[in-house]
């Protein structure tokens, strides 16, 4: 697993980046369920630019802050703002999420990218035409989505969330059950839009996925921020013993 | 026993000479349950849809209302709207009193709570697997309910033919409120009960025929739609 290198340093790729509506800054963010404190007082700020990569270790709430970032759900207390401003449904159309397990609609994969489409200005066959071939899915435009691969399901799903031409991009471990071809097949996607301007934020538990795909680490355990460095300083180098044990483990698996 | 078995020839030669009394009377029963069917289906799947997608306060006693209401006795249901539509209830300047628009009316209050029911169910179910790709879309209540019932559409139409099923099979609230006039409010099942207890076997045994061919097809088509449905991966 060490044989992949951590993507080469830059701070973001310049030009790449949009009038968006980010940065996105979370003040004090706690959620707690049945009981127990899920998410602990999280304070952080996640800027324009370079891939963010979320990682910890199972339970860790990675998913949850994903989930309260995108507003899916409602903090318990403290605050998500985008920009300095409480998120609003506009600011919310600007963003996309894909979950670990893909969600599609009972129709034909054309429609479920049409679906989206018809949310939002523009034409929609030329559009929709351009999606499919861009997830190589163009010759299985008319196929029942549920009929689909669990690669291609996952690829289906994420030109989904890109036709929304989102600024901001969630992933919720997209390729947690997947092979290593459909792997690199998203990641290859994920990094064509990061070049487009698409800030992504990554939720992944794979240390190689993480090394190449991060150009920021978030590091997180039990709910909390334990670190949030440059990719090359956090595998390199890191800084709590939480990390360093962490990586320590997924080094030797 | 020679009896039964002369009857039982009638019976098939009714049904194979499409005697025209017979096919009146298949006819408006068809008319009278379609119909009603089509109007349950307007009314109940928005209904169940709603119930089974939104929030809001009063949600589950509606879900126990439709469920009780499913269970509606048709003599109980056909007392009810003869006693709206009788001269001295609150519609009875209708005068629709034993004519099949009652009588349709009778199968929609019969059949719109099953319908409701049975599909707030499909509907709950298919949203709890869409809502956080809907809430993650910003789609609104319209579109997610509009989107829900399409994509449900394989299992609301065995839905419908449920509905279909109870209705055409139902003689109490048809008798009541459309009276088994010949010619006029005679359906299928009235004529059995009123042939049988005239003794003209041959007739009811007829139209049993055909009600039960009419059952098993509406079996066929629910098995067959069922597994297209699961073909495409749609259900």
């Amino acid at each position: 697993m060490l044989d992949m290198a951590a993507k080469p340093k830059s701070v973001a790729s310049a030009g790449n980046e949009r009038d968006g509506i980010l940065p996105v800054e979370t003040r004090n963010l706690v959620f707690e369920a049945g009981g127990k404190r899920l998410i602990d007082d999280v304070s952080l700020t996640i800027g324009a630019g370079p891939i963010t990569v979320v990682m910890g270790p199972n339970g860790a709430g990675k998913s949850l802050l994903l989930r309260l970032l995108h507003g899916l759900i409602v903090p318990t207390s403290g605050e998500v703002l985008w920009q300095g401003k409480p998120v609003s449904i506009e600011i919310r159309k600007r963003q996309a999420m894909v979950f670990q397990q893909p969600v599609l609609l009972r129709r034909s994969v054309a429609a479920n990218i049409e679906f989206v489409l018809k949310s939002r200005d523009g034409e929609i066959a030329p559009r929709r035409d351009e999606l499919l071939a861009m997830g190589a899915l163009g010759h299985l435009a008319n196929s029942p989505a549920r009929k689909l691969s669990g690669g291609e399901q996952q690829r289906l799903a994420l030109i989904r969330a890109l036709a929304l031409d989102p600024d901001v991009l969630f992933l919720d471990e997209p390729t947690a059950s997947l092979d290593p071809a459909s792997v690199s097949a998203i990641e290859s996607l994920v990094k064509e839009a990061e070049s487009r301007g698409t800030k992504i934020v990554f939720v992944t538990h794979a240390f190689g996925q993480a090394k190449r795909l991060a150009d920021e680490v978030i590091f997180i355990d039990q709910g909390r921020i334990i670190e949030q460095a440059l990719a090359e300083q956090f595998f390199d180098n890191p800084q709590s013993s939480e990390a360093q044990d962490y990586l320590a483990g997924r080094i030797v698996m | 026993m020679h009896e039964f078995a002369q009857a039982f020839r009638l019976a098939l030669e009714l049904v194979f000479n499409a005697n025209p009394d017979l096919m009146e009377i298949v006819g408006l029963s068809l008319r009278v349950s379609l119909t009603a069917v089509a109007v349950s289906c307007l009314i109940g799947f928005p209904l169940g849809a709603a119930a089974g997608a939104w929030r809001f306060p009063g949600r589950g006693a509606i879900a126990v209302l439709m469920n009780a209401l499913m269970s509606l006795p048709p003599v109980v249901v056909g007392l009810l709207v003869y006693l709206t539509f009788s001269r001295a209830g609150p519609f009875g300047w209708l005068e629709l009193l034993y004519t099949p628009t009652a009588m349709i009316i009778a199968q929609i209050v019969l059949v719109t709570p099953i319908v409701a029911a049975l599909s707030r169910q499909i509907i709950e179910d298919l949203h709890s697997e869409y809502a956080e790709q809907f809430r993650s879309l910003c789609v609104g209540p319209g579109r997610a309910i509009g989107a829900l019932l399409w994509d449900g559409r394989f299992s609301l139409l065995t839905v419908a033919l449920a509905g279909f099923g109870r209705a055409i099979a139902e003689v109490g609230a048809v008798i009541i409120v459309g009276g088994n006039i010949d010619h006029l409010t005679r359906v299928m099942t009235t004529a059995i009960a009123l042939e049988t207890s005239r003794g003209d076997l041959a007739l009811a045994l007829a139209l049993g025929i055909v009600l039960i061919a009419i059952a098993l097809s509406v079996n066929g088509a629910v098995m067959a739609l069922r597994g297209t449905a699961a073909r495409f991966a749609y259900a």
